[in-house]
């Protein structure tokens, strides 16, 4: 199709500017329309609420809506305590399975659309779905089992704004330390073994911004001058020094690990001997014969704690605060934490685990002290307004920025 | 005249207007579905988002394409279009003569069990086929195995740029291989012979007569290649280290979400969209569209 070709090609330059000038132009027209009288953005250093936080929760849980959809990590909505639910409840449960933080976001959007009741976010996302107005306040009288719940996470800062409660804690767990006990014949006492020369290429850490705050924690023992108290809470310069030793630390890591079967077969293959890992790391590692231990170090470690979190637009709340009730039983809660590997919320449910496998309560460190919780920083999303209500902390987005700058 | 027939009398007599209505449903679709979401996205990346509430910001500002120019974001640019230029040019070089032996020399036999060879991995899951390469690559893996018992050493490139570079290679080489099979099969035999009688020899028939016919080929089936690497996130998150392996794909993957940053990842989504407009120009002007 040689002919023609002249006009062709005019066609198309003309198809050509109009293409790349249509974005410009509704660009504009969007700008505008958003800018007009009455649609400018309120000045941003009064202190920001949680748009949801004066929607009245329900005084009583009804009859349920006999349906139940639910956003979940894989392994949260296990048959062994889902089908008990279903039973006593007549609320079927359907369940679509997120693979991030982010993706949870993504599909709570807009109040969960209507669609979704409840979601088991990690700290990391919640106050992101709470001061987006995704999520919504829940009567928490309405859920007996809460007050069994250890105290310090009955209102904790990564579900609870004012005194008010977005949700009701799940389960948790530390990101600690793993070594190789070839390498390490006592447990290493700081954090300062993964920022070592002497372990060069021999060394792992989670591919997630939230690391930041792992360094972030490390300084706030190390640097004291650079004044760290929440190592969420991060202004210019407290940031900077993390990101600077997180780039330091660079050419000393073996692999930035995305999925925690890539650490497993890294530690089993010989090819890093310590590491940011999850208890879950070695308990798969020790079932397999590998020589590890894992600790958590002097300087406290951060963790994660995962909630359920109620959606604005919940189309079954009745149904949603009988699985909240549900779920933080000590039974459900052994249940969850011994097929899960992760640590129980409920205080009482120490003695169940261990009926169902012997030695789990030990191994995932639910019968702790708080003491040794205490040293645990729980994730939580970096937001530019810090707690002492200044506007001066670094949020998310710079994060992830630092982040892509910190793997290259 | 019923009205039926009174319709289908005008349809006939107007050519332009039967058209019109065939073409307007699959249209309509093109502009509003894949058109319209392309432009919004477009649209996205001048606007900003508020640092404290979250939310998006409707206001034009190019912030989101001068962060474009901010370290590390260039160096990830230039190391995803040398990884798609690489894999394009190895998956010409083994396609070149893998799609010659299907078109010209195999029997219709041995044709047909290679096409089903080639297509055979498209029916498997991309996850699928990327963790296979995950076992083969990784330290004691299929591969460190082979080169152990042969004393070779091992290995060990899982998680480099380089194990990106070989599962990219092979997740697209079909792409590859068809159109360059296309191409091969149909120049006329005749050619062939007129090259012969002229007194050409077989390298200067391949140089003078095959290679110009099959060029468009390449050019075809490099459109393919390099537009699905420069796009991919999944195998620098799975088979990358995460230092020094970033590509455009996962980096907007990384900014959407938690991040939230929805305009720099439409910014940056540009930059791809904005290099394959130049790739196809020059496609264009090698006559690649005719080969498809």
């Amino acid at each position: 199709m040689r002919y023609k070709t002249f006009s062709r090609k005019k066609g198309q330059r003309a198809a050509m500017m109009v293409a790349l000038a249509l974005p410009l132009v509704i660009a504009g027209w969007v700008g505008g329309a958003a800018a007009s009288p009455g649609a400018t953005a309120k000045s941003t250093s009064s202190a920001i609420t949680p748009p949801t936080q004066n929607m009245a929760p329900q005084k009583s849980i009804g009859k349920g809506e006999g349906q139940l959809n639910l956003i979940a990590w894989e392994g949260y909505a296990q048959p062994e305590w889902v089908k008990p639910f279903e039973n006593q409840t007549g609320c079927t449960v359907n369940v679509k399975y997120a693979g991030t933080s982010s993706e949870m976001v993504s599909l709570m959007a807009n109040g969960g659309g209507g669609q979704y009741d409840l979601v088991s976010a990690s700290g990391d996302a919640d106050l992101r779905l709470i001061y987006g107005g995704d999520v919504k306040p829940v009567n928490i009288k309405l859920i007996p089992s809460w007050s069994q719940l250890r105290p310090f996470l009955q209102s904790p800062d990564f579900n609870t704004i004012n005194g008010v409660h977005y949700g009701v804690s799940l389960q948790f767990g530390p990101n600690d330390l793993l070594y190789s006990t070839k390498v390490f014949p006592k447990a290493p006492t700081s954090w300062s073994v993964i920022y070592s020369k002497k372990y060069s290429g021999k060394i792992t850490i989670p591919n997630n911004p939230i690391q930041i705050a792992d360094a972030a924690l490390y300084l706030s023992v190390h640097e004291p001058s650079l004044g760290i108290k929440d190592p969420y809470e991060l202004t210019e310069p407290q940031f900077t020094a993390a990101v600077n030793l997180l780039k330091a630390e660079r050419p000393l890591i073996k692999d930035y690990w995305s999925l925690a079967s890539a650490e497993i077969s890294l530690f089993a293959n010989g090819e890093v001997v310590v590491g940011a890992a999850w208890p879950y790391q070695t308990g798969q590692l020790k079932a397999e014969g590998a020589k590890v231990g894992d600790t958590i170090p002097s300087e406290g470690a951060t963790g994660w704690a995962d909630s359920w979190l109620l959606a604005t637009k919940a189309p079954h709340p009745n149904c949603a605060y009988k699985w909240m009730s549900y779920i933080t039983t000590p039974q459900v809660q052994a249940e969850q934490a011994v097929s899960y590997g992760e640590t129980p919320d409920n205080s009482l449910a120490c003695p169940l685990m261990n009926k169902l496998q012997k030695g789990s309560c030990d191994s995932l460190h639910a019968n702790e002290p708080d003491a040794y919780f205490k040293t645990i920083k729980f994730w939580k999303t970096p937001l530019a307004q810090c707690d002492n209500g200044k506007n001066d902390c670094v949020p998310f987005q710079q994060w992830q920025t630092a982040w892509t700058q910190i793997t290259g | 005249m019923t009205g039926v027939a009174r319709l289908s009398a005008a349809l006939w007599r107007r050519a332009w207007l039967r058209a019109a209505l065939t073409l307007s449903p699959p249209l309509a679709w093109f502009l509003v579905i894949y058109l319209a979401s392309l432009v919004v996205m477009l649209v996205t990346a001048f606007w900003t988002v508020n640092p404290f509430t979250n939310n998006l910001q409707h206001q034009l500002s190019l912030t989101n394409f001068a962060a474009l120019f901010d370290a590390p974001i260039p160096a990830i640019i230039a190391r995803t279009v040398l990884i798609a230029a690489l894999v394009t040019i190895t998956d010409a070089v083994i396609a070149l003569p893998f799609a010659y032996f299907m078109a010209r020399v195999a029997t219709p036999r041995v044709r047909n069990a290679l096409f089903v060879a080639v297509l055979l991995p498209l029916w498997a899951s991309y996850l699928a086929r990327v963790y296979a390469w995950i076992v083969i690559l990784t330290q004691d893996g299929t591969l460190d195995w082979t080169t152990q018992h042969l004393g070779l050493g091992s290995p060990n490139i899982a998680y480099t740029n380089l194990a990106m570079g070989i599962v990219f290679c092979y997740i697209w080489l079909p792409f590859m291989i068809l159109p360059i099979y296309g191409a091969f099969e149909r120049i006329p035999d005749s050619y062939f012979e007129a090259s012969a009688d002229l007194g050409a020899r077989n390298p200067r028939t391949l140089r003078s007569v095959v290679l110009p016919l099959v060029l468009p080929g390449v050019v075809a089936g490099s459109i393919f290649t390099f537009s699905l690497t420069l796009g991919d996130f999944i195998t620098p998150l799975l088979i990358g280290s995460g230092s020094g392996t970033n590509l455009i794909g996962n980096v907007i993957y990384d900014n959407i979400g938690l991040a939230n940053n929805l305009p720099f990842a439409a910014a940056l989504a540009v930059v791809p969209i904005v290099i394959m407009i130049f790739y196809l120009l020059g496609a264009r002007a090698l006559g690649a569209f005719e080969a498809m």
